[in-house]
């Protein structure tokens, strides 16, 4: 229900966090509607009645502790189960990093966004760099790796339907990673304060189907090796398997 | 010790003499520095209040015309956005919660005739005072208020050229946040000696109140975690004026150096403003349900392990920041642990309810809507301290309505309680119960009127600091939620007129206050309403615990901790 308000989920490790934000929502649901069940309950039960007098419990036997004390060992155990569920899923997001199908340099500044393709033959600083502004298109099924600059003050890279946020830090390259799952335009938020405009710095995420990116690709990036599939920047050799 | 400090006058003849300025404007007595305390910060939050107001009204209908303002610009509107949360946590939460109820209280509470360094305690007030006053001359100097954010992130925040003609508004802020932690540290100084060395006869520590306990920790905390980030203020300052580079990447320094500075201060300051808070609603569900808290020592150990905690989580601030993504895991787990102390209290205070006998007297019903949400607070925290899912929701409103419902409960619906419950003592006079029952409602009912549907634009992946919501297409389903929003805040505001009215009113009009007018047990109830200048005409010999009430083999059902002087206390 309260779930119903996620936007639509289009990243594969979207569904690992929606399913980490189910897990934590139906625990701390169900101890909130407990525990204020309970308050409410005893708030009425024991209203103040004529001639009525409270009982004198103090809690200073462990045996009256209990009533507090069991039921906090069960919120320990149950945040321990959040915590192991959120491991895995925050190091496949932030720290595991597949082998890119494409590597794109992302450079934010006061308030814009530039994308640079490293071109047909896989190196970035080389004339066939492909440079964009407030676009970024890329295959779907694809892996992209980016790496993220500022020209000015710190930014963030959030595109909500990716269920991805990086910050991204002036004198620092940031790495970030995502392969989404369905053709379409998202759009690409700032998710950091960074100035009087910072509600306008707006990009668009575009993503292709296979065939309608090699059809961009070949009508927009400089002609030399002519799609070669070779994009990787880095060091790893690996392809997703699709066409880069 | 405590008489030789006290350079106060001796006697209430001599107060008298005193003239106005020395009894009222610069007195050194503890109970009129805590009311200084106290309309400086009802002050300073009325005006926090309306910048909300700005905002919200700009939020719900973009581009209008905000009734008392006109249109809001963007720059005003990061102005107005900046300053409400720098207002309300360093100049209203500290203000009214150390300031005000630390210092009329602690030494009442301990059945000392003063606070330990009634100069110092002067002095802290006239510090945050001129705090106040440069921010509020913020509003004015070319190019407005910091529009840099509460938390101030630097570069931003640093080289001008980022926030243009926001040069003097930037410097201000940060003139009057380290004027402001000044003044807090010496109110800290004070409330822990006093505490501690100036306990009434057999006021052994097991028998303070919990809500001294809770602000002896929030003091320490302050203390303990400040340091590093008044370091970093004036490091900043000399970066905007003096041209020095500790936090510009183009002169080598890393930009999160000052988000550490700030959330290793900036949690535990959550606490500082959180326990006192919690300490007022432990202070008030006794009395009005006639039993004493449930596990007072308990409660004693999970505020003091609370407190060690916290100065393990800041980082949970910072997981998308760029920091180390492993050092994410540990600062998560640590995180999530400190629900363990708080589900303690929790627990504790909704036992304290069991087989009670409740009367809903204005500050029980304002105890109880702190308590309800703070709970929601509390339970809203796991999805952000959990660091997989902090990456989608951090930076939208689900953290605005998270820390909303623990600061709000904490430093307005229990300020709101405490200030209701200790009126009587503080003017002497009883407020008006319809009045103040009509403003618990329309403040609680409009409070969560205004955060739930925020909780939902949050999940609905909506951002904080948005000027204009239209710019993004993913927004437009939420936002009929920020018109609902801004509504629940108009409630709120119109709730706060038969505050004021009776505040105002019964502070000369109200019916005669006796010197404990709940049958409350702890030693501010043993003394005159008002107190008289040194607070106990013979100081009070504690032979009991705090919350003594219903003790079986008693005939009335509360036994105070004073040993009976008075008539009606007598236990036999």
């Amino acid at each position: 229900m309260i779930l119903g308000w996620l936007p639509q989920d289009v990243s594969t490790f979207g569904p690992n966090i929606d399913s980490v934000l189910k897990l934590i929502i139906y625990v701390v649901g169900t101890a909130f509607v407990l525990a204020e069940g309970t308050l409410l309950a005893f708030v009425i039960l024991y209203r103040r009645r004529e001639g009525g007098r409270a009982a004198f419990v103090p809690g200073e036997s462990l045996r009256q502790l209990a009533w507090v004390l069991i039921p906090v060992v069960i919120v320990a155990i149950l945040d321990v189960a959040i915590d192991v569920r959120a491991k895995s899923v925050w190091e496949l997001v932030k720290e595991e990093s597949p082998a890119p199908g494409l590597t794109v340099k992302l450079a934010a500044l006061q308030f814009g966004w530039e994308f640079t393709y490293p071109g047909p033959d896989g190196k970035f600083g080389t004339p066939d760099d492909l440079v964009q502004t407030t676009f970024l298109t890329v295959s779907a099924g694809q892996v992209i790796r980016l790496l993220m600059t500022s020209k000015d003050v710190i930014h963030s890279f959030y595109v909500p339907q990716l269920r991805l946020r990086q910050d991204i830090i002036p004198g620092r390259e940031i790495p970030a990673w995502f392969e989404a799952t369905q053709p379409g335009k998202y759009e690409i938020a700032c998710s950091q304060l960074c100035g009087n405009s910072h509600f306008a710095m707006k990009g668009i995420l575009r993503v292709l189907s296979p065939e309608d990116y090699q059809q961009w690709v070949s009508q927009h990036w400089p002609k030399s090796g002519a799609g070669t599939g070779k994009s990787a920047s880095s060091a790893r050799p690996s392809l997703s398997g699709k066409e880069g | 010790m405590a008489e030789t400090t006290l350079e106060a006058a001796h006697s209430s003849e001599a107060h008298e003499k005193m003239g106005f300025w020395r009894a009222y404007l610069f007195s050194v007595d503890h109970k009129v520095i805590g009311k200084q305390y106290l309309f400086l910060g009802l002050f300073m939050g009325f005006v926090g209040v309306f910048l909300s107001y700005v905002f919200r009204w700009q939020l719900a209908w973009p581009g209008s015309s905000v009734p008392l303002w006109g249109k809001v610009t963007a720059p005003q509107y990061y102005e107005v956005v900046t300053m409400h949360g720098t207002i309300m946590v360093f100049f209203v939460a500290m203000p009214v919660l150390l300031g005000a109820f630390g210092n009329f209280l602690i030494p009442l509470m301990v059945g000392a005739r003063d606070m330990a360094f009634p100069r110092l305690n002067m002095a802290s007030f006239w510090t945050i005072f001129v705090g106040s006053v440069l921010l509020l001359i913020s509003f004015f100097v070319p190019g407005g208020g910091s529009h840099a954010g509460w938390t101030n992130y630097v570069p931003l925040s640093d080289a001008s050229k980022y926030l243009p003609g926001n040069y003097w508004g930037g410097n201000l802020w940060l003139i009057a946040l380290a004027i402001d932690f000044a003044s807090v540290l010496m109110g800290g100084i004070n409330f822990l000696t006093t505490a501690i060395a100036m306990r009434a006869p057999g006021m052994t520590i097991w028998r303070m109140p919990l809500l001294v306990w809770q602000e002896l920790v929030a003091s320490v905390l302050f203390m303990l975690s400040v340091g590093p980030l008044i370091a970093g203020v004036v490091m900043l300052l000399c970066d905007r004026m003096v041209g020095t580079g500790f936090f510009l990447p183009e002169k080598g320094a890393d930009p999160l150096l000052w988000q550490h500075l700030f959330w290793f201060f900036g949690h535990p300051e959550v606490y500082v403003v959180a326990m006192p808070g919690l300490g007022i609603v432990q202070e008030i569900l006794p009395v009005f349900s006639r039993k004493p808290i449930f596990g007072y020592r308990m409660i004693v150990w999970a505020v003091i392990v609370a407190g060690i905690l916290s100065f393990t989580v800041w980082a949970h601030h910072m997981f998308v920041s760029g920091m180390n993504p492993v050092l994410a895991e540990p600062f998560s787990v640590t995180t999530i642990a400190i629900s363990i102390p708080f589900a303690v209290m929790l627990f504790a205070m909704i036992a304290t309810l069991w087989r009670g006998q409740i009367t809903f007297s204005t500050p029980m019903l304002f105890a109880l809507g702190a308590l309800a949400n703070f709970i929601l607070g509390g339970v809203t925290g796991i999805p952000l301290g959990t660091n997989a899912s902090d990456i989608y929701l951090h930076d939208t409103y689900f953290v605005i309505a998270h820390f909303h419902n623990t600061l709000v409960p904490t430093a307005i619906i229990a300020g709101f309680g405490g200030i209701y419950y200790w009126f009587p003592k503080m003017f002497g006079r009883m407020m008006n119960e319809t009045l103040g029952k009509i403003h618990f409602i329309f403040t609680w009912v409009g409070f969560n009127m205004v955060f739930i549907p925020l909780f939902l634009i949050g999940i609905g992946g909506g951002q904080r600091r948005i000027y204009m919501s239209s710019v993004y297409t993913y927004y437009k389903p939420l936002q009929p939620l920020h018109v609902i929003a801004t509504i629940g805040l108009l409630i709120i505001i119109a709730g706060q007129i038969p505050f004021l009215i009776n505040f105002f009113m019964s502070m000369f009009r109200g019916a005669k206050a006796p010197a404990n007018p709940w049958n409350a047990t702890t030693l501010e109830w043993a003394t005159d309403s008002p107190p008289p200048h040194e607070n106990f005409h013979t100081i009070p010999t504690v032979v009991r615990g705090p919350y003594d009430y219903s003790l079986p083999g008693m005939q009335q059902d509360w036994a105070p901790q004073a040993a009976s002087v008075q008539a009606g206390a007598a236990q036999g």
